[in-house]
């Protein structure tokens, strides 16, 4: 599959890339301007995971965030969606090599659950980050949420149907 | 944006049609050939070939010819479901890492503070 979107033409270290390499397969990369072991460490220690992993245009309010980076170590991140209980995203440390790879499990989504592979890797100063999730199925990945980028698309999709019975009801 | 606009007009008359918007209904259940939405439509396979033709050519619908039998899926909104996917994890990751460069930046910061406050 080639479909592939890059980030405006930006400064080379802001370009963010997504691709799904394969029916089960999304890779994200990114440089950072930092060493891999600063890097590694905003990815492994709670109180800086939680500080950039929930960007606030998803419009979600990190209520806590526990995190053990060793293998068989748990992590668990828990939001208000603005229901009544919170929802939690949680799962198991499966590699851990310090500053250069990281993996998880991601346990909440059960059976259709995906792992997680981060590597890091520094030449000059920054970091290239590639993150790999793996899906069980072409299914599993195509239902991945992303929060509240997933409530825009639902937006959208509205505005979509909104647009089809108006020309329906044009045409009549 | 005069592109975008006689593209619009070209999908708003491909949608203008009863045939057309049944067969897009049709084909969001399951693929299916020229002759079966000919008889599904009681039109001639002639007459379903022209409103496919018009479908196709404002990406409603794309059409493959395999052996003898011409297949008919529906084309550009399934294109806009995988573009709208990869988008909105990009916009997620993309600002995620936007905020990690902040994190990381002050982490540089103190390192080369801490440093020199070793050396004194």
């Amino acid at each position: 599959m080639d479909a592939r979107i890059e980030s405006k033409p930006a400064p080379e270290k802001d370009r963010t890339t997504v691709e799904r390499t394969s029916d089960r397969e999304v890779v994200v990369t990114r440089t950072v301007n930092g060493p891999a072991r600063i890097v590694f460490e905003a990815f492994s220690k709670a109180e800086l995971l939680k500080r950039w992993w929930v960007p606030k245009s998803m419009g979600m309010t990190l209520l806590s965030c526990a995190v053990d980076a060793r293998v068989g170590g748990k992590y668990r991140l828990e939001f208000d969606v603005g229901g009544a209980e919170p929802a939690a995203f949680f799962g198991t440390y499966v590699e851990v090599k310090p500053y250069s790879r990281l993996a998880w499990a991601n346990d909440e989504g059960g059976e259709g659950g995906s792992v997680t592979t981060v590597t890091f890797e520094e030449k000059g100063g920054k970091t290239l980050v590639v993150l790999r999730e793996n899906y069980p199925s072409k299914e599993a990945l195509d239902a991945a949420g992303t929060g509240a980028a997933d409530a825009m698309v639902e937006t959208f999709g509205q505005l979509d149907e909104l647009l089809v019975v108006l020309i329906e009801g044009s045409g009549r | 944006m005069v592109k975008y606009g006689i593209r619009l007009d070209a999908s708003f008359a491909a949608l203008s049609d009863a045939t057309r918007r049944g067969v897009l209904e049709q084909l969001g259940r399951s693929d299916a050939s020229i002759t079966d939405l000919a008889q599904k439509f009681h039109i001639t396979i002639a007459g379903m070939m022209k409103h496919v033709g018009v479908l196709e050519q404002v990406g409603l619908v794309t059409t493959e010819k395999v052996g003898r039998v011409r297949n008919c899926t529906l084309g550009r909104y399934r294109l806009k479901e995988a573009t709208a996917w990869l988008e909105r994890h990009r916009q997620l990751w993309d600002s995620r890492f936007d905020e990690l460069d902040d994190v990381v930046e002050e982490l540089n910061r103190k390192e080369r503070i801490d440093g020199r406050k070793n050396r004194e």
